[in-house]
């Protein structure tokens, strides 16, 4: 069978600031009015076989893809997986034709719809029936295809009183949904989805990946980028790692995302700099620096065994004194939450002198978790203003707890049971 | 004979149901297509273009009390001021025709342009959003513009047949040239709207330089006085700028006068290169758009 996708050494270079010397308009004007003749040069250079004069590594430059080369088979659903600003982003942009590589090469056969945003073209001045036609003829669909599927948009995103009000006056929610709605209708033979499945309320979300499961078994091809392994796993039946605009590998979803996350824990090894970290909440001031995990009390480590105690501690720089609290929430790597502690909730440190930079530490005497890996959530707010957290970080550190003979039997709980672990004191009668 | 297998039953794995059109095949890879190409991509995009266009229709006037009747008052207004200075004061001639008509006749066309090349111009930056997320052909951005501008022209062209039976003008036989020179009007318009939204897209300069441009442009082209208005020596100098044979081609065209048929030759031919120009070095540009906007 013949690819529907076929990417072969495809590279994205991106300049970092303005390294390129300036240009006045006037010069530009000028080589604009002269560009006929250099491109009679380039195509002249070009046919003598002279190629990629203009990527010469002399500047500074990112490659936020670098030599990229994989195959998709029509129907495959293709996960794609990797730190923020691996590149994963960068491919959908290329291969939805939005930006172009700057080197290597993409042949695509079949219509493209690129799912980038949730409610692309959007104006919030315009009805929900005027936004649905010109979303929908933006991202590709034919007037009287939006025509045939309108009542199935509006079912879908749950309007059905609202489709004649501007979109200003709705909820957040509903703007989500139309959205979505909007490009779930889409019918290409090849879909591109960026995260933006992680709007939305959580009975929204499934709704959404009920979606997409059903586009996928209709035989569509997809392409797929998600931080949420349990969906990668679910959806798709491929899956790509991509890691600082490298491709790391190719497999089943399941294998990927493990390697995946043991790549991200041996980034951590316990200790993680908050400086500057990906899941910072845009609003947030950068209070926390950094955090360390420590087991035992001694040097940090991103490996707990069960049961054993966990101390975590968040060194804060604020730019006045304040009085710390800190709010850290455990999570499964799917997102879960487990549990949350915070000393806001038992108030200790509300009484401490206050002070611009420190640090934080939190204790479990004995870490309630199953074997497996797990997310931290930090919250870093002040006593002096509980109106609102000053520094939120989402999956601030990611950690390993493995097995240990905690029952004294050499057994434990199957891995259906659930992440917590608990023990029990059991009578007989 | 067998039944068809339901798509929706097909597994992901099955290769998917034969398309029934024949599968579009794109290569990306940098610095592709040809101007053909572009062109006939823009002309697939066509309902795109539309929906653009009535969204720009839709939007302009919002919450505004007077709605489209803006599209009318502009050019009305323009007309009242002119005549006053150029007509009544500065006796500007008029080929023989009520003042008011005159400069009317040539202010509609020329508020078409200016309003198509400054919506056209500030297109590109003002869509950045959807740039940077969706991909379609660029040129339907600044294309749009053009068609919204082109709305708002109808609805001034039947104030301007309004006024000539009032004055009892009517057109003649020309007028069959009429559909043609705005044709030419849109194209030319639409060739200096896509250049300036692509320059716009990296020098901001252009947001400033562009109303100071059009301001000028007006003054050197025959629209609130005639051609005959300049020395002769001088008219090969207005004859280069494609507007003088458009503009005054369409006042001719709707006022039953002769036509001067080398400048709108000339016109034709500047517009038609100044078009290809555009698109080829829009091409040029639009490949860093979603990369620099």
């Amino acid at each position: 069978m013949q690819p529907i996708i076929r990417v072969r050494n495809l590279s994205k270079r991106y300049r970092i600031g303005r390294v390129e010397p300036y240009r006045t308009l006037r010069e530009s004007i000028v080589r604009s009015l002269t560009a006929p003749a250099r491109a009679a040069r380039a195509m002249y250079d070009a046919a003598k076989g002279a190629r990629d004069g203009d990527l010469r590594g002399d500047e500074r430059h990112v490659w936020a893809l670098c030599d990229v080369s994989f195959d998709v088979m029509p129907g495959e659903v293709l996960g794609l997986i990797g730190r923020n600003g691996a590149g994963k982003s960068t491919l959908l942009k290329l291969l939805s034709r939005i930006t172009e590589p700057s080197t290597g090469r993409a042949e695509i056969y079949g219509r493209v719809g690129s799912l980038l945003e949730v409610g692309t073209g959007f104006h919030l001045e315009l009805t929900g029936r005027e936004n649905i036609y010109l979303s929908g003829a933006i991202l590709g669909m034919r007037r009287a295809e939006i025509q045939r599927k309108f009542d199935e948009i509006v079912t879908f995103a749950e309007v059905e009183n609202f489709v004649d009000t501007p979109v200003k006056h709705y909820s957040s929610g509903m703007h989500v949904r139309l959205g979505f709605a909007v490009a779930a209708h889409l019918e290409p033979e090849i879909l591109l989805v960026d995260e933006v499945l992680a709007v939305g309320d959580a009975a929204f979300q499934k709704k959404c990946m009920g979606k997409m499961g059903d586009v996928a078994r209709t035989g569509r091809t997809i392409i797929f980028v998600s931080h949420n392994m349990a969906s990668i796993e679910s959806l798709c039946s491929s899956c790509l790692l991509v890691s600082a605009g490298r491709l790391e590998a190719k497999g089943e979803p399941a294998q990927i995302a493990m390697r995946y996350l043991a790549s991200e824990l041996r980034g951590s090894g316990g200790v993680r700099s908050l400086i500057e970290h990906p899941g910072r909440r845009g609003d947030s001031m950068p209070i926390a620096t950094s955090i360390r995990l420590r087991s035992d009390g001694g040097t940090p480590t991103g490996v707990v065994r069960m049961g054993a105690p966990f101390e975590t501690t968040v060194d804060f720089n604020a730019p006045h004194p304040i009085r710390p609290i800190l709010g850290l929430t455990l999570k499964t790597v799917d997102g879960m939450p487990l549990f949350g502690v915070s000393n806001r909730w038992t108030n200790q440190g509300l009484e401490t002198r206050r002070v611009a930079s420190g640090s934080v530490s939190c204790k479990f005497e004995r870490l309630p978790l199953m074997p497996g890996t797990y997310l931290l959530d930090l919250y870093f707010g002040d006593f002096g203003d509980q109106s609102r957290d000053l520094d939120i970080i989402r999956d601030a550190v990611s950690f390993e707890v493995v097995p240990a003979d905690l029952l004294g039997t050499g057994m434990l709980p199957r891995p259906t049971d659930g992440p917590v672990f608990w023990s029990a004191t059991w009578t007989f009668a | 004979m067998k039944a068809l297998p339901h798509r929706t039953e097909a597994s992901a794995c099955e290769p998917p149901p034969a398309a029934p059109a024949p599968v579009p095949h794109f290569v990306i890879e940098a610095g592709r297509g040809s101007l053909w190409d572009a062109l006939g991509e823009l002309c697939q995009h066509r309902e795109l273009l539309y929906f653009l266009a009535w969204r720009d229709v839709k939007l302009r006037y919002k919450q505004t009390a007077l709605g489209a009747l803006w599209a009318v008052l502009q050019p009305l207004l323009m007309m009242v001021v002119f005549t006053l200075l150029f007509g009544k004061l500065a006796h500007v001639p008029s080929e023989g025709l009520p003042y008011p008509i005159f400069a009317f006749a040539g202010l509609v066309p020329w508020q078409f342009f200016q309003s198509a090349v400054t919506q056209g111009g500030a297109s590109l930056i003002g869509n950045a959003q959807l740039i940077t997320k969706v991909y379609f052909p660029r040129m339907a951005i600044p294309g749009a513009a053009v068609g919204a501008a082109l709305v708002d022209f109808a609805i001034a062209s039947i104030i301007l047949f309004a006024m000539m039976a009032c004055y009892r003008i009517a057109p003649g036989a020309g007028i069959a040239m009429f559909p043609v020179l705005v044709a030419l009007l849109a194209i030319f318009a639409g060739a200096v709207g896509m250049w300036m939204a692509g320059m716009n897209v990296k020098y901001r300069d252009i947001k400033y330089v562009l109303p100071f441009m059009l301001q000028l442009w007006m003054f050197a082209t025959p629209v609130i006085y005639p051609t005959s208005f300049v020395p002769a020596g001088w008219r090969w100098i207005l004859a280069l700028n494609p507007l003088t044979g458009i503009i005054g081609g369409l006042r001719a065209a709707v006022l039953d006068k002769p036509f001067d048929w080398p400048a709108m030759a000339v016109a034709a031919a500047l517009t038609l290169g100044s078009a290809a120009y555009a698109v080829w070095s829009f091409r040029r540009m639009e490949r860093s758009f979603a990369d620099v906007i």
